[in-house]
């Protein structure tokens, strides 16, 4: 089993959080990971992505020329990464901020209004964490509860309420594709 | 631990008795001068400086070394260049340093891609005049944390400046790490050699001044001597599927991974191709290859640059075997099905499927 996965926002949408807290949580639970954020000559406002790779055995390249998985959270992201994913890959839009439809049909695609969910539960700085939540639920690498261990081992926030907002978003992101609303 | 590469580096090196680091930023490894910076800040023994350039740095390392502390600085590519002064004068004085260089794609400024091209210049001496070092290339981070505490470790018992090559791939990425545990630099045995004041014993000199032309001849046997002690003693290969490949990928650092991953694609497909990943470049493991190069008829050398490493492979073989070279310079890197394609099209072509 390899699986790639390529979160892609603006930067301040928490996008490298995102796949900071999927490779600690598939960490904890066994298996190889590798984290490599996008690095380049990036600026403030600009576009940020990262990529993680989990394995059940060493993981080779830590680049993902196609990947399994695309978290899109703007447009940019889904012009960028659209044509790279694997056939019958799956893409999550974030179809609050993405106005455009994805071309290719041999790919999954779910379109989340993620900035409105994130608002519903009490912080639209959840966004990135009900498309997590989506993601997780779909692609079933790691549970819910496992990212929750992930998302309070990386953020080591004390605040109670900050950590009741982000689990309800992930289980928010996790019931709405499941829903398939 | 789920750590970036750089601080894999930067912790290790602390875990490894190193109290002393001299820092100058230059993208991609900064967040190791970052990590350093609050690391050393919070021991009491603890000394950080960023300096005002890469030649204030190496020379702050040669002061530290010369007064028997462990010492490191860290750079890329162009700054490595500019340390490379620093790092002759270490190696005529035979003082301990660990260097670490997070490659990027070159020559001059370049870009702040992982590249390869500073194989030469690592193996070579880098600087002026007749030496070599120690160069270590680790190809994950849990190597990036055993290698740092080796560099250490060498560095101190031979009296030479060791240098780990990463690139900025390694450096950003993040893998899960296990640390050894940390050392008391207290615990260090003594140096005897070390310049910390001369009450109640005579003075010592460490110098690299040396005009009488015999004695310096006789200085650089002595180096030379060393280093071949060290060729002999601390060559370091991993064999990965050899046992009975027909063709023997030959790739370091993160070319090597690569290479693991393209290897075990095209074993799908019955090629019977292993890898073997040299752990030092200098020394080069030659005995290694010299004892594959017994039964294995073809190598393949892969490196992110246009062919460096691969010039040892050709001195070590001396024309014996074929010999067969992918690169890709620049900060490209390549996917592990490209590898396996370039494997395959050399696999067919010299006929290894038909042979034994």
């Amino acid at each position: 089993m390899l699986i790639k996965t390529v979160f892609s926002g603006f930067g301040g949408q928490g996008v490298l959080m995102m796949g900071y807290i999927l490779a600690v949580s598939a960490m904890r639970e066994g298996m190889q990971v590798t984290y490599l954020p996008a690095y380049g000559a990036e600026v403030r406002g600009g576009t940020a992505n990262c990529t993680v790779s989990i394995s059940d055995e060493d993981i080779a390249s830590p680049v993902a020329s196609s990947p399994d998985y695309v978290i899109a959270l703007n447009n940019p992201s889904l012009i960028r990464f659209e044509g790279q994913i694997k056939t019958k890959g799956t893409i999550f839009l974030n179809s609050d901020l993405i106005d455009i439809n994805p071309e290719r049909e041999d790919i999954e695609v779910f379109k989340i209004p993620a900035n409105t969910l994130a608002k519903n539960i009490g912080s639209e700085r959840a966004m990135n964490m009900i498309m997590l939540g989506a993601f997780a639920s779909k692609a079933k690498i790691t549970s819910i509860d496992s990212l929750m261990n992930g998302l309070t081992e990386v953020i080591k926030t004390k605040s109670k309420k900050q950590v009741e907002i982000n689990r309800k978003g992930l289980e928010m992101g996790a019931k709405y594709v499941l829903k398939g609303e | 631990m789920l750590l970036r590469g750089s601080h894999v580096f930067a912790e290790a090196a602390v875990r490894a008795g190193c109290r002393f680091y001299f820092g100058y930023p230059i993208t991609p490894q900064n967040e190791l001068t970052e990590y350093m910076a609050n690391a050393l800040a919070s021991l009491p023994d603890g000394v950080f400086i960023q300096a005002e350039s890469e030649l204030a740095a190496i020379n702050m390392v040669i002061g530290v070394s010369m007064a028997g502390k462990r010492a490191m600085t860290s750079s890329s590519s162009p700054g490595i260049s500019l340390k490379q002064e620093g790092i002759s004068f270490l190696s005529a004085m035979e003082l301990p340093a660990v260097i670490i260089n997070t490659m990027r794609g070159g020559p001059g400024l370049g870009n702040i891609a992982a590249a390869q091209g500073d194989y030469l210049q690592a193996t070579r001496g880098g600087g002026h005049g007749d030496y070599r070092t120690i160069v270590l290339a680790p190809g994950s981070g849990q190597e990036m944390a055993d290698f740092t505490r080796m560099a250490f470790e060498y560095a101190d018992r031979y009296r030479i400046p060791v240098i780990i090559l990463g690139d900025g791939m390694m450096s950003q990425m993040m893998e899960p790490v296990e640390f050894p545990d940390p050392i008391d630099p207290k615990s260090l045995p003594p140096k005897p050699w070390v310049l910390d004041g001369a009450k109640d014993r005579p003075s010592r000199i460490i110098k690299s001044l040396i005009l009488d032309t015999s004695a310096m001849e006789e200085h650089n046997w002595k180096l030379f001597r060393k280093y071949e002690m060290i060729e002999k003693e601390i060559s370091q290969v991993e064999l990965f599927l050899t046992d009975d490949a027909r063709l023997v990928v030959i790739a370091y650092g993160t070319a090597s991974r690569i290479t693991k991953g393209a290897i075990k694609r095209v074993r799908e497909m019955g090629l019977k191709v292993g890898l073997m990943s040299p752990k030092t470049l200098w020394p080069f493991p030659k005995r290694f290859l010299l004892e594959m190069s017994r039964v294995v008829t073809d190598f393949l050398v892969f490196e992110m640059s246009t062919g460096q490493m691969l010039e040892d492979v050709k001195l070590s073989l001396e024309g014996r075997r074929r010999i067969h070279f992918y690169g890709r310079p620049g900060g490209i890197i390549s996917t592990p099905d490209e590898i396996a394609k370039v494997i395959n099209n050399i696999y067919f072509k010299e006929g290894l499927e038909t042979e034994g």
